[in-house]
């Protein structure tokens, strides 16, 4: 259910950022409140996924202008294991792989960091293998990855299921999930959907960066919004991501080329 | 954002770069026969070991130094080198309470405390300061066992027979220019003897410390397993800060009998000099295992973080029949530091088997080039090598190389190699930072992920202090 006094966690104001000197975002503008799901699509290059690297603080990435406001405080002065700490979540679209670091001992590392700055414990070795394992379940993923290298011969899907599992426990307030979707079977695609849908709850948000339309039938997004040539072009309810899937994107060319004329 | 971070972490300044200051007893610069003599007569050695050392003088004086190492540095002035310096209380005392406190806690300050009340409980230690041992610890518990540990040069003295039945056996005096130049004028170094059947009851350590800023140290080793006798072994080497390059030239030599098992392990950090390259350890060491009774076992695991210029290559000749060789490495530059490292199995006898896994990281402007020989000789019947090397950059000024030599004589022999070089990438930084983990924890995972193979095999006590050891050297580094 949405609120519109619903607290607001994240806000974009104007947001500009380049890499490699060049321009990529060119003043973005959203407002998510807690309990809210949103989704930004577009085509490739539209800046979608530059968005959730710079909300991120990816070092590759200069912010040039705008702001970005993480409830209440200023996000782009923040270190990118900072903004993990306080609640921020980037899925990544290509997961790396870390070789020789465990899986177990990187998702411990990562929870640890988290549950300090929320001034819980700490927890070792096997207190948190019992929660761990309380959270595979989620993604229903075989705790035989947990003794594997981080990402290290994952499948996709594995890979996916695996961020997912580092969601869950890291219980971020904002998560981004950047095309989680990509180079996922149906099968696999119903599991992280489920994973997401199982995780949001009334005091966090998702914000969710895809192509398609298929995720969206699984997780329904109560925003959507259409990012294009840097910037969000039209926003909406659920009902704009049925339209995309019908018309496509072709209008997004016409319209753009009204905004550079007017 | 995070390549400013990288930058304003500074380089650690080095832990262990203090000087004691304490009266030396120094023999004048330079090298001569009358010098190797001195060395002796001061040593009050036998007449064995007098030859020994004369013959390998004049053999190092026919010898050119080698120049195929991917290294470069000045021609080095053997006559600029002090050849022996000792502490001013020269003999060996009896008991600790006797050993100038000054000593005692210099190696405080290293973090090897000699004293009964502080000492590792489980860890017997040889302290070497410059050129001679001041003490060694639990040399009484051992010997319960029949287990003995002392100096070397107390074993000249103590059990000359042994020294004589098994000194230059591995590493002939004529071997090498630093193996000659070693077996002239080595000074101390540690002595393992581990009889039949017996496994030592303690780890077993050295701690070389080099404190002259215008000595060369030229320890030596030597253990020695009976048949079926077990030891574990660690050395540790830290030096001063000196604009000045120190000259170590090293000669270890270990003995396996038949089901015997010797393992080796280094955790070197001496000196490597400042960021422009300045100063730091000349590390020119002939390390070498000999397997000679069947199914013997050597296994050489090595950290090497420190010395302006390393040339090492512990080695594994592998004479016994069911021998095995391990060379296990993690070799860190950082700065200018070279390092030109790797090993050599020689399988000699049937179904020998050896296998090397070598990390290089470099890092700054440094150079590390791994070199390793297989040798499958003609009885070597059923040999098997199985070897992987690989290598690690970071920042995009460091070098790293691959020289492995294979020289086979046996059809049947099982030669296997594996390598790979990846670059410590900023997207696995922002990866794990992305989950919280902050930059320095984050390079640190990463390289100790990489170095995971080899830190597993040492001592439980001192894979922890490895890790330590790396994250600090490469702070500053990644970029």
């Amino acid at each position: 259910m949405i609120r519109s006094d619903a607290p607001v966690l994240l806000e974009v104001r104007d947001l500009r950022a380049s890499v490699d000197d060049q321009p990529i975002l060119h003043g973005v503008n959203l407002t998510i409140r807690a309990g809210e799901i949103h989704a930004v699509m577009g085509r490739n290059g539209s800046g979608k996924s530059t968005l959730s690297k710079v909300l991120a603080g990816h070092p590759a990435y200069t912010v040039t202008g705008g702001s970005v406001t993480y409830r209440g405080q200023d996000l782009l002065e923040l270190e990118p294991e900072q903004r993990a700490r306080i609640g921020l979540f980037l899925g990544f679209q290509y997961p790396v792989e870390i070789p020789g670091v465990s899986n177990l001992e990187f998702l411990r590392v990562a929870t640890n960091a988290r549950r300090q700055e929320r001034g819980e414990t700490e927890l070792d070795t096997f207190a948190f293998e019992d929660l761990v394992n309380t959270r595979l379940a989620v993604v229903q993923m075989d705790p035989a990855f947990l003794e594997r290298s981080v990402n290290e011969g994952f499948s996709g899907g594995e890979k996916k299921r695996n961020e997912i599992l580092q969601m869950a426990l890291l219980e971020p307030v904002v998560a981004i999930l950047d095309e989680t979707d990509s180079g996922l079977d149906i099968d696999a695609l119903r599991i992280v959907a489920g994973g997401v849908n199982q995780l949001a709850s009334p005091d966090n948000a998702t914000l969710l960066i895809t192509h398609y339309q298929r995720l969206l039938d699984l997780i329904t997004p109560d925003h959507v919004h259409v990012m294009a040539a840097g910037r969000i072009l039209r926003s909406g309810g659920p009902e704009l991501a049925h339209e995309l899937e019908r018309i496509g994107y072709d209008w997004v060319d016409q319209e753009l080329a009204l905004t550079e004329v007017g | 954002m995070t390549s400013t971070a990288v930058g304003d972490l500074v380089a650690q300044p080095y832990k262990y770069g203090f000087v004691t200051d304490i009266e030396t007893e120094k023999i004048a610069k330079g090298l001569s026969e009358d010098v190797v003599r001195l060395i002796s007569a001061k040593k009050d050695e036998p007449a064995f070991l007098l030859e020994f050392r004369l013959r390998a003088y004049r053999q190092w004086l026919q010898m050119q130094e080698p120049d195929w190492a991917a290294l470069g540095y000045p021609p080095i002035d053997y006559q600029d080198i002090i050849y022996y310096a000792a502490p001013k209380q020269q003999a060996k005392k009896a008991s600790l309470d006797e050993v100038d406190p000054k000593l005692l806690e210099t190696f405080d300050k290293l973090g090897i405390p000699l004293s009964e009340q502080k000492r590792l409980s489980n860890v017997a230690v040889d302290a070497v300061f410059d050129s001679v041992s001041i003490a060694t610890t639990f040399k009484e518990q051992l010997a319960e066992h029949g287990v003995i540990f002392c100096s070397i040069s107390e074993a000249v003295k103590e059990y000359p027979g042994l020294v004589e039945r098994y000194l230059g056996t591995v590493v002939s005096s004529n071997d090498n220019y630093f193996a000659a130049l070693n077996s002239a004028v080595f000074s101390d170094g540690s002595f393992v003897f581990i009889p039949k059947g017996v496994e030592c009851p303690m780890e077993l350590s050295t701690y070389f410390r080099i404190n002259s800023g215008d000595t060369g140290q030229f320890e030596r080793t030597l253990i020695v397993a009976e048949d079926g006798a077990s030891v574990s072994y660690l050395e540790g080497c830290t030096a001063p800060m000196f604009d000045t390059n120190q000259l170590h030239a090293a000669v270890v030599e270990l003995v396996a009998l038949d089901d015997a098992s010797i393992k080796y392990s280094t955790v070197q950090n001496w000196y490597a000099g400042d960021e422009h390259g300045v100063g730091g350890i000349y590390n020119f060491v002939t390390k070498r295992g000999q397997c000679r009774g069947a199914r013997s076992k050597i296994s050489w695991t090595q950290v090497e973080t420190g010395s302006a210029i390393t040339w090492k290559y512990p080695s594994c000749v592998l004479q016994g029949a069911d021998s095995v060789g391990e060379f296990y490495s993690v070799a860190l530059t950082n700065n200018r530091q070279q390092a030109d490292t790797g090993t050599k199995m020689i399988h000699v006898g049937p179904r020998t088997r050896s296998t090397i896994v070598s990390k290089g990281i470099s890092a700054g402007h440094s150079v590390n080039s791994y070199r390793g020989l297989v040798q499958i000789g003609p009885k070597a019947v059923g040999a098997k090598n199985y070897s992987q090397c690989d290598s690690m950059l970071i920042g995009d000024q460091a070098g790293a190389n691959t020289y492995p030599y294979i020289r086979s004589q046996q059809s049947d022999a099982v030669v296997e190699h594996e390598a790979s070089t990846c670059r410590l990438s900023a997207d696995q930084l922002f990866y794990l930072q992305s989950r919280g983990i902050g930059f320095e924890e984050a390079v640190s995972m990463m390289v100790s992920g990489f170095c995971r193979d080899v830190f597993n095999q040492l001592p439980m006590e001192f894979a922890a202090e490895a890790d330590k050891l790396l994250a600090l050297k490469l702070e500053g580094s990644v970029g």
